[in-house]
């Protein structure tokens, strides 16, 4: 229920523009950037991340093409959005209509949020990343739904003939001196005959009603229910199962294929075909497609990364590591460094990569969950030399993403085969391809030098050196846009610019000094982000480090850090932590307490957890799972600014503790002579029941600021750095390979790559419960 | 193509189909019937859960001919007719808590969590939670236990 608002705009508040658009029914838009917003301080030159960070940029880039959310009354009272964003778990579908339910003061189930096709005039407006998409939406979202509702209760005041001043607004009613009408009775006399702009002031904070309030998930019956449909749920006519055939090494090609027309013969199989990435099958079901792909016998070129395995490319990262400086220091000074790995990492979701193409002589449709469509539908553009209007890019919600959608590597694979074939496909990759070839997050190593005098730190640097991650899905192209304002890109283009704008260093640590190499192209690996770039290693690294300095001064890991900390808000979070966490309550041996704090999308983040690294816990035995230290409980504390929705806020920070955890403790991926071995859940160990703290708790710090930050990547680093710390403290040594058992021997038998996918099993009937 | 027939959320159904072809396949790719997920098709991941007969399998995992012309499969889209009403109590414990994030996993978690209470007999402890094997990418396990034993309760 909201509460009931009248309808008496406060003259002395800022005025926001938005326009009434031509049409049949109340049509509002209201531009990314408002006028009102788009002020110098927008275009300052950047600043340190703590200053300007990736969210300004990714929000800023909307500046040049000022565009429009357009929000529509229907007369049946549903409120319609087409949001340009992907849905991947995230909860931007139901934040985004608690945003606009709130300052319309519509019912929230009235409104009906979709996603929208690929729009080539967004450019990069259509990029879902660096968690900015709620930070981004908020201000213009609020003034279309402020237009609306103050055009509704016009319409209103006309048919009354009253003062709409007189009239007030709630749960999608307008009513006034005893009469009432809902706002689907008033759409059509509320739409505009001409587009014009209107004036709006935005509701006050505190009138909020819907925002703020846990709400559960828009489309949480729909999943419950089955009901809710993902790419390859959909039922597109005549588009089969479709799969590939992989190569045995990264980005082998195809030299020969011996039996096209014998396996073309096999059962259900429609059609097979060489593609850029292997061979492609066609099938009645996907069951067939595995047996057809396991029965090609296909001979390839060597590959980008022959020969390569983990120890080749520590050494290659090794060489590419800036120097640290020898700082000039007083004698006395101690040094503490540190020097740290981080392996390969899958950011593989549940669904693997799948898309539907169907592409004909004169046009092309496909369907699939996409962060970056309006790219993806430039490349298909380019690729099939059709004019742009007779592409359309449905963006589907995504069953998870991790970063992994920011690249639309199955629709290009499908859109190639459809065209092959001349018919519709259902691509879909095999879950064991989605480990060997699936984007990874980059093996990357930081090195870590502080020098410490007395109660002081005097100089703080840090070297991070990554295998090239893949900035080609837009995120590049909006920092090229905006690098005439952005004098920012060094040698390494993209990839620097995104560590400028998104690394900092928390603590007042003196002269400090963080800079990025790399290794490796973009073309050897494929690579792109997981749940942020760098932010996870690079913090877990400086958490380490901070609390081997507070060591050395001899004080406590959580009061070393409130005495250090720059950011007020950050000292808030961990103050709340220790309280809420009973940081440095005794433990027994081989247990212990870590505690870590990040800050990033405007938003402020603390992680306390306990961990067990007793015998009795490591040496558990799962089947085919992988235990080890276990983490016993997690409290997280964040600040996200302003919260629009605390319920999935919390699920947000829940998920990314468990990835944290898995990146600390499990999960990554082994590269063996060009080809990872993991090929399976029960190979890349990411967190499983086995591994999940008995006890999670999330507290949401009261508000902090009136626009809200970004949420979908925060949790994840700053647990994978608290655990890193507890085991650290735990075991009384600092770990500096992650995850922590990488280099123990495997825990599987990795599953063959030639034939490049195992064949599904045939005895479930033994295993029902 | 031979026939095969089973029961399928309480209606009897005749596919012509492959032998060998795993039953995940025949509902999704012949019936349409897309509630059970593909997450691996190695028995592993767990996101294909349905129930043969009130007991969970993984039908990915089991072959067509080896279902029987008797055989009652129930996928996520049948649950809530198992008793009679428009949602399962663990359907509405896993609304009430709010789990999902991307969906895609839930069909099966619920599947299994059904099949686990009602082989135990009531709520699962600490040990019961651990032995789950299904995967949830979104890492929504808290809420996943949360919600189980509040399914528990009403079933
Ligand atoms: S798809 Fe059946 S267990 Fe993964
Ligand atoms: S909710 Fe996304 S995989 Fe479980």
């Amino acid at each position: 229920m909201t509460a009931t608002r009248r309808f008496n705009p406060d003259v002395s508040r800022r005025k926001f523009l938005g326009w009434a658009v031509a049409s049949s029914t109340l049509v509002v838009a209201a531009s990314l950037v408002p006028a009102s917003e788009a002020d110098a301080s927008i275009l300052s030159p950047p600043e340190p991340s703590d200053l300007f960070d990736l969210t300004d940029l990714l929000t800023d880039a909307t500046l040049p093409t000022s565009l429009l959310v357009t929000v529509t009354v229907h007369p049946d009272g549903t409120v319609a959005y087409a949001l340009p964003r992907a849905e991947v778990g995230q909860g931007l579908t139901t934040a985004v209509a608690m945003i606009i339910a709130d300052e319309m003061d519509a019912p929230i189930d009235s409104v009906q949020v979709t996603l929208s096709d690929a729009r080539s005039d967004l450019l990069w407006n259509q990029l879902t990343g660096g968690s900015n998409s709620v930070h981004s939406l908020y201000t213009p979202l609020r003034t279309a739904a402020a237009v609306a509702r103050k055009r509704l209760v016009a319409a209103a005041a006309a048919q009354w003939n009253v003062s709409p001043d007189s009239l007030s607004t709630r749960d999608g009613i307008v009513s006034g001196g005893g009469r009432t009408a809902t706002y689907g009775s008033l759409a059509t006399a509320a739409a505009a005959t001409q587009t014009a702009t209107e004036s709006v002031t935005l509701k006050d904070d505190a009138a909020q009603a819907v925002i703020g309030v846990a709400q559960g998930r828009v489309d949480a019956l729909e999943a419950v229910t089955g009901r809710k449909q993902f790419a390859m749920d959909l039922q597109v006519p005549n588009a089969l199962p479709t799969m590939v055939h992989r190569a045995p090494r990264l980005n082998a090609k195809v030299l020969t294929v011996a039996n096209i027309a014998a396996v073309r013969a096999m059962p259900g199989v429609t059609d097979v075909g060489i593609v850029s990435t292997g061979v492609a099958v066609r099938a009645q079901t996907f069951g067939q497609c595995i047996d057809a792909v396991r029965a090609l016998q296909v001979t390839w070129t060597g590959g980008t990364v022959n020969g390569e395995s983990d120890a080749t490319v520590l050494a290659k990262l090794k060489k590419a590591e800036l120097p640290l400086l020898v700082p000039k220091v007083p004698l006395l000074t101690k040094t503490v460094e540190g020097s740290f790995t981080f392996y390969f990492r899958s950011n593989s979701p549940l669904e693997t990569n799948c898309a539907i193409a169907d592409v004909r002589p004169d046009s092309a449709e496909v369907w699939a969950a996409m962060k970056s469509p309006v790219i993806t539908k430039q490349d298909i553009v380019g690729k099939l030399g059709l004019p742009g209007n007779k592409v359309t890019v449905h963006v589907v919600e995504g069953g998870g993403s991790f970063g992994r959608h920011l690249f639309s590597d199955a629709v290009y694979e499908a859109v190639e085969a459809s065209k092959l074939f001349g018919k519709p496909v259902k691509l879909m990759w095999h879950r064991t391809d989605d480990f060997r070839h699936g984007r990874t997050h980059p093996m990357a190593t930081s090195r870590v030098r502080a020098t410490v005098l007395g109660a002081e730190v005097l100089t703080y640097e840090q070297r991070h050196t990554s295998v090239a991650t893949d900035f080609t899905h837009g995120i590049g192209e909006l920092i090229t846009a905006a690098a005439a304002r952005f004098p920012i890109l060094g040698p390494l283009g993209f990839s620097e610019a995104v560590f400028t704008l998104t690394q900092n260093v928390s603590y007042n640590y003196g002269v400090t000094d963080q800079l990025l190499n790399e290794t490796f192209t973009v073309n050897d690996f494929h690579t792109g982000s997981m749940r942020n770039i760098y932010s996870p290693d690079v913090r877990t690294a400086q958490e380490l480090i901070t609390d081997q300095i507070a060591k050395v001064m001899g004080k406590d890991p959580l009061a070393f850090r409130l005495a250090f900390l720059k950011d007020a808000r950050l000292k808030a979070v961990l103050t709340k932590l220790g309280q809420v966490g009973n940081w440095g309550r005794a433990m027994p041996a081989g247990t212990a307490q870590g505690i870590a704090v990040h800050s990033e999308y405007k938003s402020r983040v603390g992680a306390l957890v306990e961990i067990d690294c007793r015998p009795a816990t490591v040496n558990r035995v799962v089947a085919d799972g992988v235990t080890g230290p276990r983490v016993t409980k997690v409290v997280i504390v964040v600040d996200a600014g302003r919260t629009i929705n605390p319920e999935g806020l919390e699920a947000q920070m829940q998920g990314g503790a468990m990835d944290g955890i898995a990146q600390t403790l499990t999960s990554s991926l082994h590269l063996v002579n060009g080809i990872f071995e993991e090929g399976s859940w029960d190979n890349y160990y990411y967190t499983r029941q086995w591994n999940v703290p008995p006890e999670v708790q999330v507290v949401i710090m009261p508000n902090t600021t009136s626009t809200p930050g970004g949420a979908g990547e925060l949790g994840c680093g700053v647990t994978q750095a608290a655990v890193a710390c507890a085991y650290a403290r735990a075991t009384g040594t600092m770990p500096t390979t992650f995850p922590i058992n990488h280099n123990q021997p495997l825990g599987f038998t990795p599953l063959p790559t030639v034939p490049p996918i195992p064949q599904s099993p045939t005895d479930g009937l033994a295993h029902t419960f | 193509m031979p026939t095969h027939t089973f029961v399928l959320n309480g209606e009897q159904v005749s596919v012509d189909v492959a032998d060998d072809v795993r039953v995940l396949w025949v509902l999704r790719d012949v019936l349409g019937v897309t509630g059970p997920k593909y997450g691996c098709g190695l028995e592993v991941c767990r996101a294909c859960t349905c129930h043969l007969n009130g007991k969970a399998f993984h039908p990915c995992s089991v072959q067509i001919k080896d279902i029987q012309p008797t055989d009652e499969i129930t996928t996520i889209e049948g649950l809530p007719a198992t008793v009679g009403a428009d949602l399962h109590p663990m359907q509405e414990a896993w609304l009430d808590v709010d789990v999902a994030q991307c969906g895609y996993c839930q069909p099966g978690q619920i599947m299994t969590a059904v099949a686990l209470v009602k082989a135990k007999g009531g709520a699962l402890d600490d040990a019961d939670f651990d032995a789950i094997r299904n995967v949830c990418r979104c890492g929504t396990y808290h809420r996943i236990r949360e919600a189980i034993n509040q399914g528990a309760a009403n079933m």
